[in-house]
């Protein structure tokens, strides 16, 4: 049952008072009378009143005056003020400063009873409007990061905590963990929501293209640029910008991108204007940025800049317990997408999903599940649908240690023990690679 | 235990078979045993020369002291224009979960706008209106079931557009505070 409206009365005459207020308690409405302004204020700091209808004539603080002060309190207050005197100057200044309406008494009864389902209207677009913003604010949020494990969990309130303010945030995490979602949610969260989210992938550019792309540039400023084009920076204005990779830009992009989150002012490239913009940074990176600030890498002023918040996603090997939650919903949507019902997966297939420690995180079980429906039976995943490496299972492995250690020298011995490819491969330094060739005693000639 | 019912009081003269018609209606309608009288006040105490119109308020509360122990709702009919101070007229007026109510056919007859007479469509009118009025005497308020009798009227076409019975919903509200009706 909707909630009632509630109507404040405001008049010196008693008999008005009670008139108005049996008209509309006959019509539902919850009714509270005040005989002059001062009363009808305390009423209002201390209750919500839907609409407030006012006699514009009183003894004291008179009609006009008491709306001005209720619009100071409650700028989106509704006021219908009520005169027996009939005044296009006061009817103009009541509405200019903020009336809902004008009725001079005796109203015709149908005038009053439209003027109140207006209003009410009125009331109603305004609590379905506020609730139609917080469905579409769910829609694009926290319910797309799937999982209900406690490493998951406590990344949601990170991301519901800092999505409100407007501090720059770096979320880490491994290759393939969600770290984009985790962006598009704390954005969809934000103050910035109805702006745009503009992403770049700095790992896929080279230094000069990503300079374009971040600062636009003018027609002419190299071979190719046929046309001014704004730069991301320039198209996140009131929204925020996702950097991706960030840790692959150049010395040179990092002092570039230092000034600009400070002063938010640039200049395209082959510019000479200088343009601001309003935006929030997010970052993302799947390396030890605080590392490569000690190793001279990165630069130590832009890191503290950018890392206020710092928000980790948790590889998928240590959320386990989220692995079915996922493995339904790539299922679902892959199903879905290639117009076929959804189909079970069997229990030892999820089971070794489970085992299995998944280096590429949610990606590689993505892929999986999507080659999974492409190429098996159609009518129920199983273990053979799935691509797990076979000597990854292997019952001698009983620790992470010894998978890592595992892993690594198969890698090694895939790249005949070339030390810069066999790091590409495993997304890591060649520092880590030789620390892990360390630490496990890894040799060309062991097996 | 006197035997209650509902009262009608005649300010005017409706002419006996338009009361006992009235009378009907709202026996069967609200299945309460009805009665009416006739009788006069001098309605000079309660006209204002302003707006000439009578003062439905003050005829009200005048209605409500003429109630009796016998009366478990009393529903005073008039011929007159009535007014409340901020509206330009009334059809009818009532106490909320009260004894008491007015109603006037003064702006139900179509000679008023203008349109050739109906009696019985006048007739019809009043009717819908003392059982609208009596509605607000049981606790009921207006309706958005476009049909019920307790659906809000402004305007005479907006009484001719709604029954002279209460919907499914009003009926059980009256039920629950008259539970001594009589079965038909």
């Amino acid at each position: 049952m909707a909630k009632k409206i509630s109507i404040l009365i405001v008049d010196d005459e008693e008999s008005v008072r009670d008139s108005l207020s049996n008209w509309f308690i006959e019509d539902g409405y919850r009714v509270e009378c005040a005989e002059n302004a001062k009363k009808a204020l305390q009423l209002i700091e201390a209750s919500y009143f839907d609409i407030i209808l006012a006699d514009i004539k009183m003894p004291g603080m008179d009609g006009l005056e008491m709306l001005r002060r209720i619009k100071s309190l409650r700028s989106d207050a509704i006021v219908i003020v009520m005169t027996a005197f009939a005044s296009v100057n006061t009817a103009v200044m009541a509405l200019k400063d903020g009336a809902f309406d004008y009725i001079t008494k005796p109203f015709d009864p149908d005038d009053l009873s439209h003027l109140i389902r207006n209003a009410s209207k009125q009331i109603l677009l305004a609590q379905e409007n506020e609730t139609l913003k917080n469905k579409v604010v769910s829609l694009d949020s926290v319910e797309d990061i799937i999982g209900n494990s406690e490493a998951m969990k406590k990344v949601l309130k990170q991301v519901e905590s800092v999505a409100q303010s407007n501090s720059s945030i770096i979320i880490t995490g491994e290759s393939g963990t969600g770290k984009e979602l985790v962006a598009r949610a704390i954005h969809a969260n934000s103050p910035r929501k109805y702006y745009p989210l503009v992403s770049v992938h700095c790992g896929a550019l080279t230094e000069s293209l990503l300079e374009s792309e971040l600062f636009g540039h003018e027609k002419g400023a190299f071979t190719g640029a046929m046309y001014n084009r704004k730069g991301r920076f320039e198209m996140a204005d009131s929204g925020t910008i996702f950097l991706d990779e960030i840790a692959t830009i150049s010395p040179k992009m990092q002092i570039e991108l230092l000034r600009v989150l400070e002063t938010k002012t640039f200049v395209r490239v082959g510019g000479n204007k200088e343009t601001s913009s309003d935006f929030r940074v997010i970052c993302a990176t799947n390396r030890d940025l605080k590392s490569m600030v000690d190793q001279g890498s990165f630069r130590e002023d832009l890191y503290y800049r950018l890392n206020v918040v710092n928000i980790n996603v948790p590889p998928l090997r240590e959320r386990v317990e989220d692995i079915p939650l996922l493995v339904d919903y790539f299922i679902k949507k892959y199903c879905t997408t290639m117009n076929k019902p959804a189909i079970p997966i069997d229990d030892t297939a999820m089971q070794r999903l489970e085992e299995y420690p998944f280096p590429g995180n949610i990606r590689e079980l993505e892929n999986m599940i999507e080659r999974a429906i492409v190429i098996g039976n159609g009518k129920k995943i199983s273990l053979k649908d799935l691509p797990l490496a076979k000597d990854l299972i292997d019952n001698s492995i009983e620790s992470l240690d010894d998978f890592e250690k595992t892993f690594i020298r198969q890698i090694l011995n895939k790249y005949s023990w070339n030390i810069s490819r066999t790091a590409k491969a495993l997304k890591v330094d060649r520092v880590t690679l030789y620390n892990k060739i360390k630490k496990y005693d890894l040799k060309p000639d062991e097996k | 235990m006197v035997q209650q019912n509902i009262t009608l009081i005649s300010f005017g003269y409706f002419g006996k078979h338009i009361l006992e018609k009235i009378a009907e209606a709202v026996r069967q309608e609200l299945r309460y045993p009805v009665n009416f009288k006739e009788t006069h006040i001098d309605l000079s105490e309660f006209f204002d020369p302003g707006r000439r119109q009578y003062n439905g308020n003050k005829l009200l509360q005048a209605v409500d002291t003429m109630s009796t122990e016998q009366a478990l709702k009393t529903v005073g009919l008039f011929s007159v224009d009535l007014f409340i101070p901020v509206l330009t007229y009334i059809f009818g007026q009532a106490f909320l979960n009260g004894k008491t109510a007015i109603a006037s056919l003064y702006r139900l007859s179509n000679e008023r706008y203008g349109i050739e007479a109906d009696d019985k469509q006048l007739l019809e009118r009043f009717t819908k209106e003392v059982i609208h009025e009596l509605g607000h005497t049981f606790g009921l308020i207006h309706c958005m079931t476009p049909a019920c009798v307790m659906q809000s009227s402004t305007y005479v076409e907006d009484i001719d557009q709604k029954n002279q019975n209460l919907c499914h919903h009003c009926r059980e509200q009256l039920s629950a505070v008259i539970p001594d009706q009589i079965i038909r």
